[in-house]
C-alpha cells in the first residue's frame, strides 16, 4: 500500500499531438489537437500552446468544429462522451453523454460499427443522446477510412478492398469492391478517403501508393475510376481543398504532394517535412493546411507551399537512449526525430531543440536500415557529449560511430569535435564520463570483450589549441564481455562488470584493484553511492538479487532479493531509486545504501515494465520535514513508461512522482486557498482520483486566467470583473437564457470506432440562423455581453457562408 | 522545410603528418626547375649580393646562373680538370675555385681568364674558400694539408698539415678573418687560428667528415659524414650539443636557411630533410638522385641542389602575389559578371531589406542523390578524375548508396567499361583501410551480378586475374603481421614486469585498432 498519500504519480505531460488530424479554426488563429485526454489549442502564428480543454476522463478520439459556430468544437473521447467547447476561453459548454457507445464496444470488441448519434437539443448542459442508429459495420478501425461527402449527403467508408457509400437520403448502402491483384506485390487495400466538397467524386488512398479517384457511384453499375501514382508506400492521408480544386495527399515519403484536381497529372511537392505525413487538413478558407507527423509535429503549411510554422511535442517513436539531462539547461535529452537528439524542458512541457547527430539525409521509406543515436552520455558539466550511432541493428555487418561533442559558448550548442569509426571491433553497450572536474575521461564497453578508455589529448606539435580525444587504454578480463561501467563519485575509481563479475580499477594507474562475484546472475545494473554514502557499491543481477558492497572492506554489506529492472541514483543525494517489476505491476522503492531498509515505497505505480527514469534536479529547493517525501527535495523522480493502450500503437507517456501541492504562498495563493476551502465546504468532499488533477468546478477561469499567456488575454478591464465574479460563491441552479426563440436544430451524425470514435460533423441543416447556444451558470454578465456581440458578428458572417455553399 | 543535406565526404587525418607552421612554410616552394650540367655538381654558392646569382660547379667548368634565368649567364670553362669548390668572396666580384690537378683558381666574376693561380698542392683541391677579410683564400686538400693564400701576391703564407687524411670539408668564420674549421676523412674536424698557426679545438666526428658549417654566431658548429649529423657548441669547448641520424646513406651537405637559422641537409638517399630548432625533422624534398651539395638564397628565395647524375634542380619560392593570381584566375567565369549587379549597393536607413534565402549549392552527384537518381549518381562518383584524384569522394557515394539500400540497382546493368572501371577502383584503394569494407561489398555485388558475362571481355578477365594475385598476396601480408604481432605480445609480457605488461599490451592493440 502506499505508506504516505501525499506522494502520487502525476502524468506530466509528452503526450502525443499526432492521433488525430489537427484542425485549425475558420479566422486561420488557432490549430486545436486531441492529445491524451485533452483537446490543446496552439496558435499559428507564434507556435505557442495557449491552453488546453480539460474535462474528458479518457484519450479524445476525435475533434470536430460546431458548423453552426465557429467559436465551438465538438470534442468526443472514449470515455463515452461528447463535449462541446468554446476554444477562445477553454470554457466546457455542454457534456452529451453517449452511454449506449461504450456498451456497444464493451460487447464487440472486434467488429467496428459506424453509428450515427442524432445529438438532442437541450438547454441543460448535461444530456444523454439516446438516439443511435447503426449505419454499418462493415468499417476499418482507422477513422482515415471514412469520409463525409458532398454537403453531407452521402458518406463513404472503406474496409480492406470494399469502399461502402451510404446515403442518408435513400438510407442505402452501395459498396464497390476492388479485385485483389497481386500484381507485383502491389496492394490494392484502402488506406484513407475523402470526398469532393462540391463534386460527387470520392478520392481513396492505397497501401501500395495509388490514388484512385472514383466517379458516378450513385448508381452502383455504371460507376468508374481514374488512377494516379506516385507514392511508393502507402497513401497516409487524403484530403480535399475547401473548393476542391486541390487534392493534398501524404504518405511516409514526408512529402505532401498538391494534385490538381481535374488536371491529370499536375501535381506540387513539398518535400523533407520530417517524419511520415499521418494526417493533412486544411483551414476552412483554403490559406492554410496542417500536416501531422509520426514523430509527434504539427506542421502549418501556407497555400503557397511554404512552411510558416512548426509544433513540435515530445517525440517518441522509438527511445534507444537512457533518459539524460543536460547538466546546463536542466533540460531532458533523449532520441528526437530520426538521427537526432531532442532536448525537452520538463517544467514547459515543451520541445527546445534538435541536435542533429547523424548528419545524414534520412531517407523516409519503410524498412530502410538507417543509422540511429543508440546511446549518448553527458558529462558532469555539460561540457562534453558523447553520442554513439548504430546501423545494421539487424544484418550482420554492425555499423557503428562514437562522436564526441563539445559546447560551444558562442552558439550555445554542442559542435562536433571527435568523430570514431571503429572504436570497438563490437557494438558498444555501455559508456560513462567520469565524475571528476578536472579531467575528463570516457569509459565504453563493448561486446568485443573490451573495455576502453578515451582521454582528450592535447598535441603539443600541432599549434592548433583545439584537442582531440584518442584512446588512453584498453582492458579487459578474461576474455568476458563487459556489460556496465561506472566511476565513483570522485573517480577515484572505475567498477566494469563482466558478467556475474565486477572489477574496480583505478583510473590513475589502470590497475586491477580487486574483483566483486556474488553469483547466480548476471549484473544487470550497477552504480556507485553518492555523497556519504560513495563508498558503496550497488549492483542487481537477472537473478533478482540487489547487493551492496562496502568498497573498504570489500565485503557484501547487505543483499535482497528483489526483482529489479531499472535502478537509479540520485546525483545529488544519497538516494537511489530502485523499479521492481513484479507480478504485473511496477513498485517503486527508494533507498540509502547505508541502510537495506527503504525510505519509501510505493506499491503499483504503473502496469507495465519501467526501463527508463531520471532524476532530475529541482530549480528550488523544497524542505520537507516528512521522512517519506523527504527524498523528493533536492530532486524529482521522472519514469517513462512503454503502455500498449492501442493496437500496434506504442503510446509513452511522462510520468513524475510529485508532491501534491506546489503552489508557492503568495498573496493569490491566500485568496485561492479561501475560494477552494469555500468550495469544498459547499460540494461533498470527494477525493479526486489518484491521477488525475481534476480542478474545482469553480476555479476554472481563475485557472485560465493563470494558464494563458498574457499576449492573448482580453483586457484587463474584462478580466478584472471575471475573475471577482469568479471568486463569488456561484449559484447551481440553471440560469435559462432568455433568447430561447431561437432553435438550433443540431442534427450531427457520428461515426464511431471503438474507442477511438470520430466526430465529423457533416453539413447541418440551420432552419434559424441566430442560434444561441446555453451557457454556463457561472458565466458573468460581462462574459454574457461578450459572446453576444460575438454572436451578432459571426451570424451575418456565417449566413453568408451558407448562402455560397451550394 | 529542412534542406537536403549533402554527403559528407569523411577527412581522415593521416598518421604521422602534423601540420605546423614551419611545414607550410617549407611547402611553399614551387615544382623544380631542373637543369643538365656536364657532369656531377659537387658545389654550388649563392653570391652575397643581389640579384644572388649562384655559382655551379660542376665537372670542368663553373657556371653562374641567374636567380630565374634558366640558361648560364657566365661560365668558366678553362679548367684542364675537374673543378671543386667554387666560391664567392663576401662582395660578390670574385670567385675562387679548386681543381683536381691542385692548381687554386681566382676569377674575376665580369672575367674569364683567372687572374691568380695559387699553386703548391701536389693532390686535388676539393675545398677553397675566401677568408672573411677577403684577401686570404684558404684551400683543403687531398694532399691532407690546408694552406692560406696571400690574394694580391699569390703567396702561400702558411700551411697547416694536422689532418691524416683528405680534408674534404672547410668554413671559415664570417667574424674573424684569422679562424676557419676544416673536416678530414681522418673523421675529425679542427678549428685553426691562423695568429697561432695551429688547430686550436679539435672534435671527434667518428665517420668521414663531409660537409663543415657555421652558425652566424658562431657558437654553434655543424657536421656531416657518415649518417650522422652533429652539432657542437664551440663555446663550452667543443661539446656534442646533438647527433642526429634521419638519413640512411651517407649526409653530403647541409646549409642554414636565412630565416630563422634551420638547418637543412642533403644527402646520397636523396632526401633533404628540414630541421626545426629544436632538431626534429619537419620537412622532406625528394630528389631523383644521390645530392652532392646544396644551397639556399638569401631570404630562402631559393632552393638549389646538386646531384650525382648532373641535374641542377631549383626550387623557387611561391609568393601570395603568383597564389592571387592563380585563384583570380580560376574565379573568372560568367557568375562574376552575372551577380556584380547591386553588389556594391548601400541600403539607405527607410529602406525595408528583404532578403533572398541562401540557395544550396550542391556538387553533382548529391544533386542526383536528392532526385534520387542512383545509377547517374554512381556515374559521377566514378568519372575518371573523381576516382583517381579524389577515391574518398567515390567511396562516401557507395557507402550512402549502400545506406540507402539502392546499391544494387545502381550496380546493375552496366557496360564493360564500367566495370574494369571497378577493377582498377578495387586495385588501388582495396587495402587503403579507409576504403576496404566499402568496397569488398561492392565487390561481392559486382561479382555476384556479372558472374555469367565476365569471361565475355578479356579485359575485365585479365583485370581479375591481377586482382586475385594481389589479393592472395595482402591475405599473407596479413598474416605475417599477425604472427609478428604475436611474436612482439609475447616479448612484451615477457619482458616487462606484470603490472606495466598489461598496459603495453594495451597500447599495442590500440595502435593495431587506430590503424586499421
Amino acid at each position: 500500500m502506499v505508506e504516505k498519500s501525499d506522494v502520487r504519480v502525476v502524468r506530466c505531460g509528452g503526450s502525443k499531438i499526432n492521433l488525430r488530424p489537427p484542425i485549425i479554426s475558420t479566422d486561420s488563429r488557432f490549430v486545436l489537437c486531441a492529445s491524451g485526454d485533452s483537446v490543446k489549442v496552439y496558435s499559428t502564428r507564434t507556435e505557442e500552446w495557449l491552453h488546453s480543454l480539460q474535462g474528458h476522463t479518457n484519450q479524445v478520439t476525435g475533434i470536430a468544429l460546431n458548423p453552426a459556430n465557429h467559436l465551438q468544437v465538438y470534442s468526443c473521447s472514449a470515455d463515452g462522451t461528447v463535449k462541446l467547447w468554446d476554444f477562445i476561453d477553454g470554457i466546457l459548454i455542454k457534456v452529451q453523454l453517449v452511454l449506449f457507445f461504450l456498451h456497444a464496444v464493451d460487447k464487440s470488441k472486434i467488429c467496428f460499427q459506424l453509428v450515427a448519434v442524432h445529438l438532442p437539443k437541450s438547454a441543460e448542459q448535461e444530456v444523454e443522446a439516446k438516439e443511435l442508429s447503426a449505419v454499418s459495420s462493415r468499417i476499418s478501425p482507422n477513422p482515415s477510412c471514412t469520409a463525409f461527402g458532398r454537403e453531407g449527403q452521402y458518406i463513404a467508408f472503406a474496409r480492406h478492398l470494399q469502399l461502402n457509400v451510404y446515403f442518408f437520403r435513400k438510407q442505402k448502402t452501395y459498396s464497390f469492391s476492388l479485385k485483389a491483384t497481386d500484381k507485383k506485390g502491389a496492394k490494392n487495400a484502402f488506406t484513407c478517403i475523402a470526398c469532393h466538397p462540391a463534386d460527387d467524386c470520392i478520392a481513396t488512398g492505397h497501401e501500395d501508393g495509388k490514388i484512385r479517384l472514383w466517379r458516378n457511384f450513385i448508381h452502383t453499375k455504371e460507376y468508374t475510376y481514374s488512377t494516379q501514382h506516385w507514392h511508393h508506400n502507402a497513401v497516409n492521408t487524403l484530403c480535399f481543398t475547401p473548393e476542391g480544386t486541390n487534392l493534398l495527399s501524404g504518405g511516409i515519403e514526408s512529402v505532401l504532394v498538391q494534385w490538381q484536381y481535374g488536371a491529370g497529372n499536375r501535381k506540387e511537392f513539398l518535400p523533407r517535412l520530417g517524419g511520415s505525413i499521418l494526417h493533412v487538413s486544411t483551414s476552412s478558407d483554403g490559406q492554410l493546411f496542417c500536416t501531422s507527423h509520426s514523430d509527434n509535429k504539427i506542421t502549418v503549411i501556407e497555400s503557397s507551399f511554404k512552411v510558416c510554422g512548426v509544433i513540435q511535442g515530445l517525440v517518441k517513436d522509438a527511445v534507444f537512449t537512457d533518459l539524460m539531462i543536460d547538466p546546463r539547461s536542466k533540460a531532458l535529452v533523449l532520441n528526437g526525430k530520426p538521427g537526432h537528439l531532442q532536448f525537452y524542458s520538463l517544467l514547459r512541457d515543451k520541445h527546445l531543440y534538435n541536435l542533429d547527430i547523424v548528419q545524414q539525409e534520412y531517407i523516409y521509406e519503410a524498412g530502410l536500415d538507417q543509422f540511429e543515436v543508440v546511446k549518448a552520455a553527458f558529462d558532469i558539466k555539460g561540457y562534453w557529449l558523447a553520442t554513439v550511432e548504430e546501423r545494421g541493428q539487424k544484418s550482420s555487418d554492425l555499423e557503428f560511430v562514437l562522436k564526441l561533442w563539445a559546447y560551444d559558448e558562442r552558439t550555445q550548442s554542442f559542435v562536433l569535435n571527435t568523430t570514431i569509426t571503429a572504436a570497438h571491433t563490437d557494438r558498444i553497450i555501455s559508456m560513462c564520463f567520469s565524475s571528476s572536474e578536472e579531467t575528463t575521461m570516457l569509459v565504453t564497453t563493448a561486446e568485443d570483450g573490451q573495455f576502453k578508455a578515451w582521454c582528450q589529448g592535447a598535441d603539443a606539435d600541432t599549434q592548433q589549441d583545439q584537442s582531440f580525444w584518442s584512446c588512453d587504454f584498453v582492458g579487459s578480463y578474461h576474455n568476458l564481455t563487459p556489460t556496465n561501467c561506472s566511476f565513483s563519485a570522485d573517480s577515484s575509481l572505475l567498477a566494469v562488470s563482466f558478467q556475474e563479475v565486477i572489477t574496480i580499477w583505478s583510473p590513475d594507474t589502470w590497475e586491477l584493484l580487486t574483483t566483486l562475484c556474488q553469483p547466480p546472475g548476471v549484473v544487470r545494473d550497477l552504480c556507485f553511492g553518492q555523497l556519504s554514502c560513495s563508498k558503496y557499491l550497488i549492483a542487481t543481477t537477472t537473478r533478482n538479487l540487489l547487493c551492496c558492497w562496502n568498497l573498504l572492506t570489500c565485503a557484501l554489506e547487505w543483499s535482497t532479493s528483489v526483482e529489479v529492472s531499472k535502478l537509479q541514483p540520485d546525483p545529488l543525494s544519497e538516494n537511489v531509486a530502485a523499479f521492481s517489476y513484479q507480478s504485473k505491476h511496477t513498485d517503486l522503492f527508494v533507498f540509502k545504501p547505508n541502510e537495506p531498509r527503504p525510505l519509501f515505497t510505493h506499491k503499483n505505480v504503473c502496469s507495465e515494465k519501467i526501463h527508463r527514469a531520471v532524476f532530475v534536479p529541482r530549480e528550488e529547493l523544497l524542505n520537507n520535514c516528512d521522512e517519506s517525501s523527504q527524498w523528493l527535495n533536492r530532486s524529482q523522480l521522472y519514469f517513462l513508461t512503454q503502455n500498449m493502450v492501442f493496437h500496434n500503437f506504442t503510446c509513452v507517456s511522462l510520468v513524475q512522482l510529485v508532491i501534491d501541492d506546489s503552489i508557492a504562498v503568495t498573496p493569490f495563493y491566500l485568496l485561492l486557498g479561501k475560494h477552494r476551502q469555500q468550495q469544498q465546504k459547499l460540494n461533498t468532499p470527494s477525493h479526486p482520483a489518484a491521477d488525475k488533477p481534476q480542478q474545482p468546478q469553480g476555479s476554472v477561469t481563475i485557472t485560465e486566467l493563470l494558464h494563458t499567456p498574457a499576449h492573448v488575454l482580453p483586457a484587463a478591464s474584462v478580466l478584472c470583473s471575471m475573475f471577482v465574479s469568479s471568486l463569488l460563491i456561484s449559484n447551481t441552479g440553471v440560469r435559462e437564457m432568455e433568447s430561447s426563440e431561437q432553435e438550433m436544430n443540431s442534427e450531427k451524425e457520428e461515426e464511431h470506432s471503438e474507442e477511438e470514435m470520430e466526430a465529423c460533423d457533416s453539413q447541418q441543416e440551420l432552419r434559424a440562423q441566430g442560434s444561441v447556444d446555453e451557457v454556463t451558470p457561472k458565466l458573468s454578465k460581462a462574459q454574457e455581453r461578450e459572446l453576444k456581440r460575438v454572436r451578432k458578428t459571426d451570424f451575418s458572417w456565417m449566413a453568408g457562408l451558407i448562402d455560397s455553399k451550394p | 522545410m529542412a534542406s537536403f543535406k549533402p554527403t559528407k565526404v569523411q577527412f581522415l587525418p593521416k598518421l604521422g603528418e602534423k601540420v605546423t607552421e614551419e611545414t607550410l612554410y617549407w611547402k611553399n616552394y614551387k615544382s623544380p626547375v631542373q637543369i643538365k650540367e656536364f657532369g656531377a655538381i659537387t658545389k654550388i654558392d649563392f653570391s652575397p649580393l643581389p640579384p644572388h646569382n649562384y655559382a655551379v660547379t660542376a665537372s670542368t667548368r663553373i657556371h653562374i646562373y641567374g636567380p630565374h634565368s634558366q640558361e648560364p649567364i657566365r661560365s668558366f670553362t678553362r679548367f684542364r680538370d675537374t673543378a671543386y669548390g667554387g666560391r664567392f668572396r663576401g662582395d660578390g666580384k670574385l670567385l675562387v675555385a679548386g681543381s683536381e690537378e691542385g692548381l687554386i683558381r681566382l676569377f674575376d666574376i665580369s672575367g674569364r681568364v683567372a687572374l691568380r693561380q695559387f699553386k703548391g698542392h701536389s693532390k686535388a683541391v676539393h675545398m677553397t674558400s675566401f677568408l672573411s677579410d677577403g684577401f686570404r683564400v684558404v684551400s683543403g686538400s687531398d694532399d691532407l694539408s690546408c694552406r692560406v693564400w696571400d690574394v694580391p701576391s699569390a703567396v702561400e703564407l702558411s700551411s697547416l698539415t694536422e689532418h691524416t687524411d683528405y680534408i674534404r670539408a672547410l668554413a671559415p668564420s664570417k667574424l674573424n678573418p684569422d679562424l676557419f674549421v676544416t673536416g678530414s676523412y681522418d673523421h675529425t674536424v679542427k678549428v685553426f687560428d691562423m695568429r697561432s698557426g695551429s688547430s686550436v679545438m679539435t672534435m671527434q666526428h667518428g665517420h668521414p667528415v663531409e660537409c663543415v658549417l657555421l652558425y652566424p654566431s658562431e657558437a654553434l658548429l655543424v657536421s656531416t659524414g657518415g649518417r650522422y649529423v652533429k652539432v657542437w657548441d664551440l663555446l663550452k669547448g667543443g661539446q656534442e650539443l646533438v647527433s642526429l641520424k634521419n638519413h640512411h646513406k651517407t649526409v653530403t651537405c647541409a646549409c642554414l636557411s636565412s630565416v630563422g637559422n634551420k638547418l637543412l641537409t642533403g644527402s646520397l638517399d636523396r632526401h633533404v630533410k628540414v630541421y626545426n630548432s629544436s632538431y626534429k625533422v619537419v620537412h622532406n624534398f625528394d630528389c631523383d638522385a644521390s645530392i652532392l651539395s646544396m644551397a639556399i638564397a638569401p631570404d630562402d628565395e631559393a632552393l638549389a641542389v646538386g646531384m650525382t647524375n648532373g641535374v641542377l634542380s631549383v626550387r623557387h619560392r611561391r609568393h601570395q602575389k603568383d597564389k592571387e593570381m592563380l585563384t583570380s584566375r580560376r574565379r573568372r567565369g560568367p557568375s562574376y559578371q552575372v551577380f556584380v549587379k547591386g553588389k556594391n549597393f548601400v541600403p539607405r536607413q527607410d529602406d525595408f531589406l528583404v532578403s533572398k534565402p541562401v540557395k544550396q549549392y550542391l556538387r553533382k552527384y548529391d544533386k542526383q542523390l536528392k532526385s534520387f537518381e542512383v545509377s547517374k549518381a554512381l556515374d559521377t562518383a566514378l568519372q575518371t578524375w573523381t576516382r583517381t584524384s579524389k577515391p574518398d569522394v567515390t567511396v562516401v557515394v557507395i557507402i550512402e548508396l549502400n545506406r540507402r539500400g539502392t546499391l544494387k540497382n545502381a550496380l546493375a546493368g552496366r557496360n564493360e567499361e564500367i566495370r574494369g572501371c571497378f577493377c582498377v577502383l578495387f586495385f588501388r584503394h582495396i587495402f587503403d583501410p579507409r576504403f576496404s569494407r566499402p568496397l569488398l561489398m561492392v565487390g561481392d555485388i559486382v561479382l555476384d551480378l556479372y558472374q555469367q558475362v565476365f569471361h565475355q571481355s578479356p579485359v575485365v578477365e585479365r583485370l581479375l586475374q591481377r586482382l586475385m594475385e594481389v589479393l592472395g598476396r595482402e591475405a599473407e601480408l596479413q598474416q605475417e603481421l599477425l604472427q609478428v604481432l604475436g611474436i612482439l605480445d609475447t616479448l612484451f609480457t615477457s619482458l616487462t614486469p606484470r603490472k606495466e605488461a598489461l598496459a603495453h599490451n594495451g597500447m599495442h592493440v590500440t595502435r593495431h585498432d587506430i590503424e586499421q
